[in-house]
């Protein structure tokens, strides 16, 4: 797979006397180690194309019904380019008011304070509880390392009960508390990728800093968090998705529309607008999902690294 | 921690391994109470509620193994339920696994614009949920869907695929195809780190690309594939937006996942106690498919450091 490597052995002397060396066009056509030939290219690029287009045609879709007029949604066949293109479609799904339901900011306004919220304390707590598996020794590290990871297989429907009776007993139900508060202690998946990130930093910086009296506290904040903004990065990328789309959570806990989220806003809208005007529909699903296609772009390798991370060799 | 040094045993305080630990536990203190309030203690009372009856608004009546027996025996949509989650993970998890392994293979030949390409394939799985089952909504929409004009642009007839309950399945773990973003990366980042010695040893030798692949390309994978059918099982039995929003489990029941039943049991019936035994019955999905390919693992699982 790698570029010309001039020093390896000439083919005939390899094969013996019966190897001929292959013709030109054939190299050509089917190429050889050192480049690809050209129908092994057409066929790399046509599969290429036709899954990139299968993949971007939900994509296609949706912005194409986006930006149609409502006549043109349900006419046959479909028109394949709005004209004209309805701009104000946006300006729409975002401010119709079905009876008395809150304006659709106030959804957004919900889902960005989750959101924030989550993003800030999956990063803090994580970064927290990873550094000192990466770092100190303590009675118990391996058990209770093992015992984090386990908790992955543990579905949220077992604990989504009693939190659910919990919140109740609070009286946090219908707030946005339960879907803030619990994220200050740690998630094991990011626990798990800090740690993996934070034992690639070489230890010397951080026994330099101990032996110059530091504390702890300090190497964590100073030295190591710095040392990791990628892997931070990576973490706070996730983080955003994840919290921005989180769907199960809001819907077991809130009730009132003035407290949803913007894709419980979503999961209802068939219901809230009769006849579904799917224009509106999915100009407002393209808004919703945009915050998380813009951040991809422009973080798209830490988005890359942050998966890669972890390294699955053992 | 200043000195004391009143007595000799006071060293222990002063030594550094003592200390680290202390500091140690602070810094994971705050995953031990999160475990303790919102993953532990739920777990230990979900496990208990399990055997008992509760709607919430009477106290809670014991009832022994009646959740678990009347699951088998009078709940016929507890059945329905685990047969339609177990068909899902049984063919969405390894159709993806070929599907984002076939992604990234062709994204690790010399192609140009890998980025762009990359990030066609990688787009959906930013788009989790709702925003995604809506758009497929969209795409299957029987007069009006992408689907449906494609087809008929290709002189095919269409189908009903959210509303033919022996289509609608399909329908789902098509969608579900969409978002294999995740583990095409990982394939794509194992692919690049492999060593290459081993494809030119390969190359004097004289292999073909098929052999290659399966003698070398396929065995430095495994760990990867291992990794990402264990998240991929974990993640489709617990499948829940897509069924919510897309089908709200019909029609006739052929999309009523597990997650989708016990929602239904806990938060419009109010059976608490049912739906904690029943989440119970999810985990034990989980672990056992799990299990299952840990214990499938040792066969066919290669790791570079030895034997596991």
């Amino acid at each position: 797979m790698v570029a010309g490597n001039e020093t390896v052995a000439a083919p005939e002397r390899l094969h013996g006397a019966a190897y001929t060396r292959p013709s030109r066009l054939r190299t050509l056509l089917i190429g050889n180690r050192f480049r690809t030939g050209l129908v092994r290219l057409i066929v790399i690029y046509a599969v290429l194309i036709f899954s990139a287009f299968l993949f971007l045609l939900p994509f296609y879709w949706m912005v194409n019904t986006a930006l149609k007029p409502s006549n043109q949604v349900f006419t046959l066949p479909p028109t394949w380019i709005p004209k004209p293109v309805m701009w104000s479609n946006f300006l729409t799904a975002f401010t119709i008011q079905y009876e008395t339901d809150p304006p659709v900011y106030i959804y957004a306004r919900n889902t960005l304070i989750v959101t924030v919220n989550g993003v800030v304390s999956t990063i803090f707590s994580s970064a927290l509880v990873a550094y000192a598996f990466a770092r100190l020794e303590f009675p118990g590290k391996n058990v209770i390392f093992l015992g984090i990871l386990s908790t992955l297989m543990i579905p949220f429907a077992v604990v989504m009960v009693p939190q659910f009776i919990i919140w109740g007993y609070l009286n946090w139900l219908d707030t946005l508390w339960p879907l803030m508060i619990p994220h200050w202690f740690g998630s094991a998946w990011n626990i798990f990728l800090l740690r993996q990130f934070f034992m690639t930093i070489p230890r010397e910086y951080d026994e330099a800093a101990y032996l110059d009296g530091a504390s702890r506290w300090h190497i964590f904040i100073r030295i190591i968090l710095p040392l990791s903004k990628p892997a931070l990065a990576a973490v706070a990328v996730f983080a955003f998705v994840f919290f921005w789309n989180d769907f199960l959570g809001p819907l077991i806990i809130l009730s009132k529309p003035e407290n949803f989220t913007l894709t419980l806003f979503l999961a209802n809208f068939n219901v809230a607008y009769r006849g579904t005007p799917w224009h509106l529909y999915m100009a407002a699903a393209l808004i919703i999902i945009l915050p998380c296609l813009v951040l991809f772009f422009f973080s798209q390798n830490a988005f890359l690294k942050g998966i890669t991370v972890t390294d699955l060799k053992g | 921690m200043t000195t004391t040094g009143l007595t000799p045993r006071s060293n222990i305080w002063q030594s550094r391994r003592f200390r680290d630990a202390i500091v140690a536990y602070a810094f994971i203190l705050p995953w031990v109470i999160g475990f303790v309030l919102f993953v532990g203690g739920p777990i230990v009372a979900s496990f208990v509620l399990s055997f008992f009856r509760w709607k919430m608004i009477a106290p809670p009546k014991f009832y022994g193994l009646t959740h678990y027996i009347s699951m088998v025996t009078t709940d016929e949509l507890f059945r329905i339920s685990i047969w339609v989650t177990f068909k899902f993970v049984i063919i969405s998890v390894p159709v993806s696994q070929v599907l984002a392994l076939g992604l990234a293979l062709l994204l690790n030949q010399r192609i140009r614009g890998l980025g762009f390409w990359r990030s066609a394939f990688y787009l959906p799985a930013v788009v989790s949920g709702v925003a995604g089952s809506v758009i497929w909504m969209w795409m299957y929409h029987v007069e009006l869907g992408i689907v449906n004009n494609g087809l008929a642009l290709l002189g095919l007839e269409g189908r009903n695929w959210l509303y033919d309950r022996e289509l609608v399945l399909g329908s789902l773990i098509v969608k579900s195809l969409w978002n294999i973003g995740i583990p095409m990366v990982i394939y794509l980042a194992a692919l690049q780190g492999m060593p290459q010695q081993l494809y030119e040893a390969a190359d004097i030798d004289g292999s073909g690309e098929v052999s290659k692949f399966f003698a070398i390309t396929l065995p430095m994978l495994s760990p990867a594939i291992f990794f990402n059918i264990v998240m991929g099982i974990i993640a489709s039995v617990q499948t829940f937006a897509e069924p919510y929003v897309m089908t709200k489990g019909g029609p006739d029941n052929a999309t009523l996942f597990l997650g989708l039943h016990l929602y239904n049991n806990a938060f419009h019936y109010l059976k608490m106690g049912y739906a904690s035994a029943m989440a119970w019955i999810m985990f034990l999905l989980i672990f056992g498919l799990t299990v299952f390919q840990f214990g499938l693992a040792g066969r066919w699982v290669y790791y570079e450091g030895g034997a596991r």
